[in-house]
């Protein structure tokens, strides 16, 4: 492998005994096509916040999938947290309940509004609370599903494109939000995304997957709030575009 | 036709998706002779507007270029809506009142022979003295009965059936098929054999409603079932509901606006039945009373007897909207609808 290779052996995996997350050999092959996951390693750290980058059918969702539960751990191992949420591309909010309820499906409790009323102030949705999910804008909508996502205190959060969706405005405040409630919840994080500068802004840790391998794994190691100014960051850019295949002048 | 046009073209037998100013949703359907613009306004009405198509003799794709169709309603809607809600009430009625008074002159200058058509006054008449001796409301209460206890078994029978195939692939297998091979029967021709099986009693007429009005429900809420998004069952996964709080939370909730259209069809459908049931063979009954008259050349009870069919089927497609916006408020439709 080339230089980026390198850069691999350098990053600090955690090891074994303290991982939050730990996948080790996962294969995972549908029919008898080549393999979407390729005996992959993963460890996260609890706490890391680590962006998973890759071409679309790199195996990112496959993965995530995974972690997440809704696809079966057929060839290897899989450990994780009991406490997982997941906020997907799209809200995925019950269109016929209100947002508090929303935010508190399947909890339970005589406090269950309390707890969301309290939970949707965090992510600036106060004044949303009894409004239909459908009158939602797409930013609102994914403020709710990351309220829902949180209220449920998960040690392991997956974040798959969520602001793939989003007008670049709102996603840098979005961006800015899930920094903040990262910063204050500490939980693990796995954030799927195309998108190489959101992966510095907010990620400890970038792996970019290839062909359901890991093909880099590379610290983030700079100080927050991050600037596109910053030198480390600009070097951090090139080296994730190029072992995505993209090579900017 | 005349006004806007929508360019498009058409070919082979789909459907076009197109847009234009009057509608919301519009499909080009092609026949063997004929071409349908249909345009969805709303779930309730339909309209069919026939569209000219110049197709080249002896092509059989049928397909050809769309020019200057034309919809008389999208290019009057923009204008009239401004006054409309106004002089909507005088505007909607008059053309029906009109027609009314036409018919009691006819009746009353003996242009209309009362024995074939009661004049309007007469009916209203024979209305009220069929109110007052008692003989309506009794008439009714058992019409309604019959109508309200068929629809309670088939709402119970078609509800539970969707769940049993809606929720399980084993009870798809084991319930859809049947159904879907009855349904394509005629309820209607199984009158003979459920007077062999039950009588002349009130069985009969009361199977004969379950039976006709179990099958929309069923149908609509099975496919509502089966077409929930699968993104929300997943979501509902990872969320780590159980599959009892699936069910309740994001199944049956998500299948209500097809259960309600289901339950729509089968008020019609129960009125439908009733009529026939009661004219059958029946000793008391909005129908009977019909039947009764027709011995007696007593156009004007029969005339009666259809108004009371006409508000019964009103007032229950009221109700089963009034369901539908209270229960469906969630909808963005029904909140423009009702701000509006």
């Amino acid at each position: 492998m080339n230089a980026v290779a390198q850069v691999t052996q350098g990053a600090g995996v955690p090891s074994r005994d303290d991982a939050a997350v730990l996948v080790h050999g996962l294969t995972r092959r549908f029919g008898d096509g080549p393999a979407v996951l390729d005996r992959l390693d993963l460890a996260i750290a609890p706490g890391e916040f680590v962006a998973l980058l890759g071409h679309s059918g790199s195996g990112k969702s496959t993965l995530l999938r995974t972690l997440a539960g809704l696809d079966p751990v057929t060839e290897g191992s899989v450990a994780r947290p009991r406490e997982v949420s997941v906020v997907f591309q799209e809200s995925r909010l019950l269109p016929w309940k209100r947002v508090w309820q929303n935010t508190v499906l399947g909890q339970d409790g005589a406090d269950r509004r309390d707890r969301a009323v309290a939970v949707l102030e965090e992510v600036g949705l106060g004044h949303r609370i009894d409004a239909w999910p459908l009158t939602l804008s797409g930013g609102e909508a994914q403020r709710a599903a990351l309220a829902r996502a949180l209220v449920r205190e998960p040690a392991f959060l997956m974040l798959d494109e969520p602001f793939a969706a989003l007008d670049a405005l709102t996603r840098l405040k979005m961006q800015q939000l899930v920094s903040d409630l990262w910063t204050r919840h500490r939980c693990s994080v796995l954030l799927v995304t195309h998108d190489v500068d959101e992966a510095l802004l907010l990620a400890d840790r970038a792996v970019v997957l290839e062909r359901g391998r890991i093909r880099t794994d590379v610290l983030i190691p700079m100080d927050r709030p991050r600037r596109h100014a910053d030198p480390r960051f600009e070097h951090l850019r090139g080296v994730l575009l190029e072992s995505l295949g993209v090579h900017d002048g | 036709m005349h006004g806007e046009a929508i360019f498009g073209r058409l070919s082979g037998s789909g459907s076009v998706p197109a847009r234009s100013a009057g509608y919301n949703q519009i499909t080009l359907n092609c026949g063997m002779n004929n071409i349908y613009l249909t345009s969805r306004m709303n779930q309730a009405k339909l309209r069919r507007i026939p569209i000219e198509v110049p197709l080249k003799e002896g092509t059989a794709d049928m397909s050809g270029t769309l020019i200057r169709t034309v919809s008389p309603v999208a290019a009057r809607a923009a204008p009239r809506s401004a006054w409309r809600p106004r002089l909507g009430v005088l505007t909607r009625y008059a053309s029906p009142f009109f027609l009314v008074l036409l018919w009691q002159a006819a009746c009353s200058t003996g242009l209309l022979s009362t024995r074939l058509v009661a004049s309007p006054a007469q009916i209203v008449a024979t209305g009220w003295s069929l109110t007052r001796d008692g003989s309506l409301q009794t008439n009714l209460a058992v019409s309604l009965a019959r109508a309200g206890s068929g629809l309670a078994i088939a709402f119970v029978a078609g509800v539970s059936l969707a769940l049993i195939s809606g929720l399980s692939r084993l009870g798809e297998d084991i319930v859809d098929a049947p159904l879907q091979i009855l349904r394509t029967l005629p309820a209607l021709a199984l009158v003979p054999l459920f007077i062999l099986w039950f009588g002349i009693g009130e069985t009969p007429k009361i199977a004969l409603v379950a039976l006709g009005s179990s099958f929309p429900i069923y149908l609509n809420l099975h496919k509502g079932i089966r077409s929930i998004d699968p993104k929300l069952l997943e979501m509902a996964r990872t969320l780590g509901l159980s599959r009892a709080r699936t069910i309740r939370d994001v199944i049956l909730p998500g299948a209500l606006p097809d259960l309600l259209v289901g339950l729509r069809f089968a008020v019609g459908i129960s009125w439908l039945m009733l009529v026939v049931a009661e004219q059958v063979n029946a000793d008391s009954g909005i129908g009977h009373m019909m039947m009764d008259a027709e011995d007696f050349l007593r156009t004007d009870i029969i005339l009666v007897g259809l108004v009371i069919y006409g508000l019964l089927g009103l007032a229950s497609d009221q109700i089963v909207r009034f369901l539908e916006t209270t229960l469906l408020s969630w909808r963005p439709s029904h909140r423009i609808a009702r701000s509006a």
